[in-house]
């Protein structure tokens, strides 16, 4: 009861100092745990998030621009491929699925895909799992001007079953830019929490013959999804496209392009990590800074306590456990922190990606980081202990006489 | 009870050298006794009795307490005699102020060998009549009542020895005697010894058993090089 009691009281009547120091321990806190966590996510989320493809075939140029633009839906793609060229690879033996894409406008900011209806019917987006309609929806027909809408894009956009939209040309929404054909939704697929979530679904042929598109490349498709029959196959398709031809590349396997993107940005989290350790290390320094500031006010109280019988470890113990406990204080209030934060980074990666990232996903980082806060703040309360430890009774309760 | 014998202690001089503050040669106390010892300030008495309590070390001589030899131990052991066998009494109360004044009582308990006892300590709060004000904080009363906490933590674990420097020192004559009675009956009460230090004629009155530090003490705080 006396170590407990000690640390209430001396939190009580030091209560602005704690809240202060304990505010910028929960911060620190917070932000360690969200780099940490919004990192390790972030990464484990887009290196597994394929679509259920396991390559990709496009124009001639970057992996990395293509895997984001077929796969994520982002960036714009690098080119397009010949109708012949995704009739070769459809028909190839080592090919189990061929998926084209069309991409080139959008509503209002949500990008339209041009695509078969196989890719909601027969394709496995993850291991067991299959694209559904919500409840009165179908997929759209191949060669009808419909439109299946991902549950992201439905919700921003107000989208049900049975409106009509005009597309915008291009993949930036332009008011002027728009198209003359009208569509029809069909149908608002459940969450995948994948990027397919963010995109409008239209039929291949419903984007290649937009009004005012180029009608010479109404038979190319942007990028082809491919679902290989064997691991193998990659490793040909990879020789024959890409270092032995000049005019496609084949981006394969999805997840490792993903993970070069990591690798690229890896300086963006270390600076991240740097700034938290830094703030960190600053709170530990403010623990210490604010309980040894206030050594000389509690340097009667721990005089009395040594003269009641408290020995000098007791009052070592005391401090230190005190300085523990605003550090435990700052870490309890960090988780809140850390869900803010997390909540609201999550928020936006999911509107600019689609990709989820998990609020209550549990991660070593979770404890190790509170606990080592809390260890922080134990060691910069071991000057000020020691200088508890070193109190003088009798001069520190009345002068000589 | 009590039994100093030979106890010294000096300190360092401005000038160089040292001033010897406390030199008794001999000082003894029985079990259960009061006694008062009448003192000027600055003739080191409260020297005299932290040397008693412990809380200061001595340069020389033995402070033996219900048979235990105080300066032949170990600080932690020291520590230890003294929340066990001690109860000391303040001029300024020393009451910790961030706390309740059961708080008070019980920290000053948690020390000891009955450990901080709730009921014991609302009991002896009670005894100096301040079981209304348990959950006060020290300075939300008046300066008898806080002299009656430290009256009821020096006493809460029944120890042998009360050791009281001016503990009437900042009070006025009512209060001034009527924590004096206090502290002399409840120590009576308790079984316990009392040594207490004063310059208040009125207090040192009070006592059969009363001398003169100065007589007591040799130091006379000569400078010694």
């Amino acid at each position: 009861m006396t170590l407990p009691l000690i640390v209430y009281r001396s939190l009580r009547q030091h209560a602005l100092s704690t809240v202060v120091t304990a505010g910028g321990i929960a911060l620190a806190c917070g932000l360690l745990m969200c780099v940490w966590m919004v990192k390790t996510q972030a990464q484990a989320v887009f290196t597994s998030t394929t679509s259920g493809f396991d390559a990709v075939l496009g124009a001639r140029g970057s992996k990395l621009q293509l895997v984001l633009n077929a796969i994520f839906h982002l960036e714009a793609s690098p080119g397009n491929v010949a109708a012949a060229d995704f009739e070769m690879i459809r028909r190839h033996p080592m090919i189990k699925t061929a998926i084209p894409l069309a991409v080139g406008d959008n509503l209002r900011g949500f990008r339209l895909v041009g695509t078969a209806p196989e890719l909601f019917t027969n394709v496995e987006y993850a291991p067991g799992k299959k694209f559904t309609i919500r409840a009165g929806g179908k997929v759209f027909a191949a060669d009808a001007k419909e439109a299946l809408a991902g549950s992201f894009a439905a919700q921003r956009l107000g989208l049900k079953v049975g409106d009509t939209f005009r597309p915008f040309h291009g993949l930036a929404f332009d008011p002027k830019a728009e198209h003359a054909d009208d569509f029809t939704v069909t149908g608002i697929l459940e969450p995948t929490n994948t990027p397919v979530d963010r995109v409008i679904w239209i039929p291949l042929r419903g984007l290649q013959l937009m009004s005012g598109h180029d009608p010479k490349a109404a038979t190319d498709v942007s990028a082809v999804l491919l679902q290989l029959r064997t691991p193998m196959a990659g490793l040909q398709l990879d020789m024959m496209y890409n270092k032995q031809g000049n005019r496609l590349t084949f981006a394969y396997p999805v997840g490792a392009i993903v993970a070069e993107l990591f690798g690229k940005i890896a300086w963006f989290d270390q600076v991240l990590a740097l700034v938290a350790y830094l703030v960190a290390l600053v709170a530990a320094g403010s623990v210490l800074a604010s309980i040894y500031n206030s050594m000389s006010a509690r340097r009667r109280d721990l005089a009395i306590l040594r003269a009641l019988g408290a020995r000098r470890r007791t009052v070592f113990g005391a401090v230190l456990a005190e300085a523990a406990a605003i550090g435990a204080l700052g870490a309890a209030v960090g988780f809140a922190v850390y869900y803010g934060l997390f909540a609201g980074v999550a928020g936006v990666i999911r509107a600019q990606t689609g990709v989820v990232l998990d609020l209550g996903a549990k991660h070593p980082v979770l404890w190790i980081c509170p606990l080592a806060m809390i260890g922080l703040c134990a060691l910069g309360g071991i000057v000020p202990a020691w200088k508890a430890y070193r109190t003088p009774v009798a001069e520190t309760l009345a002068p000589v006489s | 009870m009590l039994a100093v014998t030979d106890l010294r202690k000096s300190y360092p001089s401005p000038e160089g050298g040292r001033v010897e503050i406390v030199n008794v040669a001999a000082f003894r106390l029985a079990a259960g006794e009061q006694v008062a010892l009448r003192g000027e300030s600055g003739s080191g008495k409260t020297t005299f009795l932290n040397l008693i309590a412990g809380i200061l070390a001595a340069d020389a001589g033995k402070v033996e307490i219900d048979g235990t030899e105080m300066t032949a131990l170990s600080e932690p052991k020291r520590d230890r005699l003294r929340a066990d066998k001690l109860g000391y009494i303040f001029q300024t109360f020393n009451l910790l102020q961030g706390y309740t004044v059961v708080e008070n009582v019980l920290l000053g308990m948690s020390f000891g060998p009955r450990g901080a006892d709730r009921a014991h300590a609302r009991e002896m709060l009670g005894r100096v009549g301040l079981g209304h004000r348990l959950d006060h904080f020290p300075h939300q009363l008046s300066t008898g009542q806080q002299q009656r906490v430290a009256v009821a933590r020096a006493l809460a674990n029944r120890p042998k020895l009360v050791l009281a420097d001016e503990p009437t020192g900042n009070l006025d004559r009512k209060h001034s005697r009527e924590a004096l009675a206090l502290i002399r009956e409840v120590s009576r009460e308790q079984g316990a010894a009392l040594l207490l230090v004063s310059h208040d004629e009125e207090v040192l009155g009070t006592f059969e058993n009363r001398s003169d530090f100065a007589a007591l003490n040799l130091a006379r705080q000569e400078v010694r090089s």
